[in-house]
């Protein structure tokens, strides 16, 4: 067994035993040993990556090539490279965190753990797909189980959210179809044989029409589920409904799949029509960025707010890909990475804060310091990486994009730029917002007084997240190197 | 006539042979033990279907009349698997209440001498034997749909398919004599060569589709399914969306890309809009419906729609993806009719309400459910996911990709009711759920076998490669 098939083996192995647990105990026992075993893989791979890539200059390594359909020329064909790494490291320990904040799962746990893995097999094989069908595959196998997570276990009007979120993300995944088969039926333009290989397809002249015809079809398939406005809608509802641990996974892990998509396959496979289109879906994504801030300035629910959030730090990321430049582009990649963790810490944060108080209302919490200080204490951390505070992680990622940014020249890339940075300004407001409302002051309810403490495995999940967070911050230079190194076939393209 | 020649019809003779077997047995078992029929029909056509994956020659009888390939063979068999899991799921409720009024034999026959009709129209070689195939297929239905004889809605529903089915094989008929008449045969290799793009060979074209899409049941000449399938008895509704629209969808592929390839830029209009129209109204339709039979009936109309996605793509491309995308459709359709026929028979309860709280109470049962409607919706890691990404890439190879918009449109909106009743059995708790309840044995394979189908038939590749090679016959 290669190194990659066993993102897929060892979840779907997790899955096989799951169905024989009896209750919450074992359930959570094989869960927690699955992922375990997973952050080891991710970990390893790192490593292994970093030392192959001293002798391998191949675009993919530990690529792994298995005909499927041949007709169809559809292959099982894996492959990574220090973008895919490093996304696969920030699922393996979003996804142990989430069996980790999960641990007190009392309604039906064999089955939530079972869409969880599931869940995760779907993240893991999108980011390791190198065959445009089979990444199709897995990225629905990663959107359908949201379904059952959030309507089962889901809080709230969960049967509304979890129909919205999941239609609008399939309806995005079925004009993605219309996308990936345009880009198919084109791989032949330089004569060869039809191809879903997207190696094969980026050496490919592509007809310069086609590019513009189905770059935004590609494009907007992938962003919805990277929460672009204005398809951003089902990320509010669906997350505010959903239990923590799947906020957690859909937050961190899930929409990164819109970025990580737009850029190896909408910007990677058709340039010109990236070229051709980008100031498009500049304005959009600009204006995502604002308008999530200015919307979580507007909330009260703690969910919303971080939800809103969500769409602004990934509008940046559609954002940073769309300035079609190296530095931006690594901005991305780390604010999807620092988003990752960030935005999961929030939702463990919130789903603790949510399970103790009983309420998600900011105006009616207050001096939680006093009461939880562990949790409110990396709670301000937290907020302060998502505005950016350098030392952390958020601080690496903007910068990047916003100096990738203004390295175009041009009186709208400058105005687009500016706007977006604007934005961080208004995040500080409600991240300092809430701090000030919900952490400090006095306890405005006696009943807070007696609330538990945070848990072992609460502590376990929350370091989990908090770590990353700083070791980018402090040290980026490893990460945006290895991450550097991989941008550049991607460059190829839209010089 | 030959003794290679019989091994040719082998698939009929041995049908045949079954039912005149059934006839000699409803003499000889003694009334009490008339519940042994139904044991000797599983045996019998179990054997029937496991000695059809024999290999045939590919040949024509009858000067042209009977032909027979590898392809058409292979469709045979398939039918065959559907009508075997059919008998399976049934076999309780024929039990229970067709045995008991002493017609279980009856009903056996009835149905095999349907799938004969069937086995004769797909294997046609001219438009006469074509003819005495579809009416043989079509009438035994009727009676079967009728039934339930103590329920007014199965006659009805047996009234209204036998009404509109006598109405679309006429119109068929006429259909075939305009062909004839502006042609001057009815031999489907000497008609190819003949026609033209003359407008009573059009008009011919037109009402001979026209009849065929009855069956099929695509609109606008859909209005009779929700009603039947809602009176028949589930196994006739489930045979009638199933095996006698799988069948028809292979003939109407044989005529278009055999007999009318040369008129290919004509019928591609008519399939273009009808798909549309198909597709919008079957869904649009499904998403109201409360009760499950409705439900299943448009559904498949829908379906019905994506498959003339594969038509349109043409040649052997568009045939292996129908044919590939056939066989998945029966096996999923079967299993949702199966868990329907089981609660059916069960507690009678037939609504989508009925099914809130299922998960909780009959977690197997409600599986199997969610596994074909994902299927039938299109969600991999289960087949109807592939069959349907390879109708659209069919689509997609001549360039329509506005139509495959279009559809992946649809399926979208067929998802949302497909997951309502996901979400009847999942997502809620219900008031009132179904009580657990344990299958016997019939109806555990026969959902067992459905289950296998549709978890290995899409990831198994060599499958589809197989299906490929075969379509090769037609082009």
């Amino acid at each position: 067994m290669d190194i990659l098939s066993l993102f897929i083996v060892v979840p779907a192995l997790t899955v096989l035993v799951l169905i024989f647990t009896k209750n919450l105990k074992q359930a959570r026992m094989v869960a927690l040993a699955g992922s375990l075993v997973q952050l080891g893989m991710a970990i390893n791979l790192l490593f292994s990556y970093i030392k192959e890539r001293e002798i391998n200059e191949a675009i993919m390594v530990f690529t792994k090539d298995v005909v499927w359909f041949k007709n169809f020329n559809i292959h099982y064909n894996i492959g990574v490279d220090g973008i895919s790494v490093a996304l696969l490291l920030l699922t393996a320990i979003v996804v142990l965190a989430g069996v980790f904040i999960s641990w007190k799962m009392e309604d039906l746990p064999k089955e939530f753990f079972i869409s969880l893995i599931v869940l995760s097999i779907g993240v893991y094989g999108f980011f390791i797909s190198i065959d445009l069908f089979t990444m199709f595959v897995f990225f629905e196998i990663a959107v359908i189980p949201m379904y059952l997570l959030i309507g089962i276990w889901g809080t709230g009007p969960r049967e509304f959210s979890a129909m919205k979120l999941t239609l609008m993300l399939m309806g995005a995944s079925a004009v993605l179809l219309v996308g990936i088969l345009g880009i198919y039926f084109n791989s032949n333009a330089d004569g060869g044989a039809l191809t879903f290989n997207i190696l094969e397809i980026a050496k490919v002249n592509i007809p310069v029409e086609a590019q513009r015809l189905f770059f935004p079809i590609t494009f907007i398939g992938f962003a919805v589920i990277g929460a672009l406005f204005p398809f951003h809608t089902w990320s509010p509802d669906g997350h505010a409904s959903a239990p923590t641990a799947v906020s957690m996974l859909h937050a961190g892990v899930l929409m990164k799949l819109g970025g990580y998509g737009v850029f190896r396959v909408a910007i990677f496979l058709l340039p010109e029509g990236a070229l051709h289109w980008s100031w498009f879906f500049i304005i959009l994504s600009a204006f995502g960025v604002i308008y999530g801030a200015f919307a979580a300035i507007k909330q009260t629910d703690l969910k919303y707010i971080n939800a809103y959030s969500s769409v602004s730090h990934l509008g940046l990321v559609l954002f940073a890909l769309l300035m079609l430049n190296k530095t931006a582009w690594n901005g991305a990649i780390l604010q999807s990475l620092s988003h990752g963790f960030m935005t999961a810490l929030f939702f463990a944060l919130i789903g603790m804060i949510y399970g103790r108080t009983h309420t998600r209302d900011v105006t009616k919490l207050g001096g939680l310091l006093k009461v939880i200080p562990f949790i409110s204490a990396v709670y301000v951390i937290a907020g302060l990486a998502s505005l950016g505070l350098p030392g952390f992680s958020g601080f690496v990622a903007e910068m990047n994009i916003f100096v990738g940014a203004f390295e175009k020249d041009d009186i709208f890339y400058r105005i687009a730029t500016v706007i977006a940075v604007s934005a961080i300004v208004v995040t500080a407001v409600y991240i300092l917002r809430v701090v000030g409302i919900m952490l400090m002051g006095p306890v405005k309810n006696e009943a807070y007084l007696n609330i538990e403490r945070v848990r072992w495995y609460e502590k376990l999940g929350i370091l989990l997240l908090l770590l990353p967070i700083i070791a980018i911050g402090v040290a980026p230079l490893w990460l945006s190197e290895m991450i550097l190194k991989s941008l550049d076939p991607f460059l190829k393209g839209v010089l | 006539m030959n003794f290679s020649s019989f091994l040719l019809m082998r698939q009929e003779i041995a049908l045949l042979a079954i039912i005149l077997l059934l006839v000699i047995a409803e003499i000889f078992i003694p009334k009490h033990k008339k519940v042994s029929i139904i044991h000797l029909v599983i045996f019998l056509f179990g054997i029937h279907t496991i000695v059809g994956f024999f290999e045939i020659d590919e040949s024509n009888l009858f000067g042209g009349m009977f032909r027979t390939n590898h392809l058409i063979h292979f469709f045979k068999n398939v039918l065959n698997i559907g009508v075997l899991i059919l008998l399976l799921q049934s076999a309780d409720w024929i039990k229970e209440k067709i045995v008991n009024q002493n017609k279980g034999s009856e009903f056996f026959i009835l149905l095999f001498s349907s799938l004969l009709g069937i086995y004769f129209m797909i294997s046609a070689g001219d438009f006469l034997m074509f003819y005495l195939g579809l009416e043989l297929s079509t009438l035994p239905v009727a009676a079967l749909a009728a039934y339930e004889t103590m329920k007014r809605i199965s006659s009805e529903s047996g009234i209204k398919l036998i009404l509109s089915s006598a109405f679309a094989s006429g119109i068929t008929l006429f259909g075939i004599s305009i062909l004839y008449a502006t042609t001057g045969s009815i031999y489907f290799s000497e008609i190819a060569h003949m026609l033209t793009s003359a407008n009573l060979t059009l008009l011919g074209v037109v009402l001979l589709f026209a009849g065929i899409s009855f069956k099929i049941s695509l609109v606008p000449f859909h209005f009779w399914t929700a009603d039947v399938y809602e009176g028949a008895p589930i196994s006739i509704a489930s045979y009638l969306s199933v095996i006698s629209k799988g069948a028809a969808v292979f003939i109407l592929m044989i005529l278009l890309f055999t007999v009318l390839q040369s008129l290919a830029h004509f019928w591609e209009n008519i399939i273009y809009v009808i798909a549309i129209a198909t597709m919008f109204i079957g869904n649009l339709f499904a998403l109201r419906q409360q009760n499950m039979k409705r439900f299943l009936a448009f559904s498949s109309i829908a379906q019905a729609g994506f498959i003339l996605l594969g038509l349109i793509g043409g040649s052997q491309l568009g045939t292996a993806t129908v044919v590939y995308f056939v066989l998945i459709y029966i096996f999923s359709n079967l299993a949702a009719f199966g868990v329907v026929q089981a609660i059916s028979l069960q507690t009678g309860k037939e609504n989508i309400k009925d099914y809130e709280g299922l998960y909780r109470t009959n977690p197997k049962l409600s599986l199997v459910l969610m596994l074909a409607l994902f299927s039938l919706a299109g969600i991999p890691p289960v087949a109807g996911f592939f069959g349907k990404f390879f109708l659209f890439t069919a689509a997609a190879s001549k360039g329509f990709y506005f139509l495959v918009f279009l559809a992946v449109v649809n399926v979208t909106i067929s998802l949302y009711y497909y997951l309502l009743v996901v979400r009847a059995m999942f997502l809620r708790k219900g008031d009132n759920p179904i009580p657990f309840f344990r299958n016997k044995i019939y109806m555990r394979i026969g959902l067992v076998i459905t289950v296998l189908g549709i978890l290995l038939l899409g990831i198994y590749s060599p499958l589809y490669d197989y299906i490929y090679e075969l379509s090769s016959a037609f082009n």
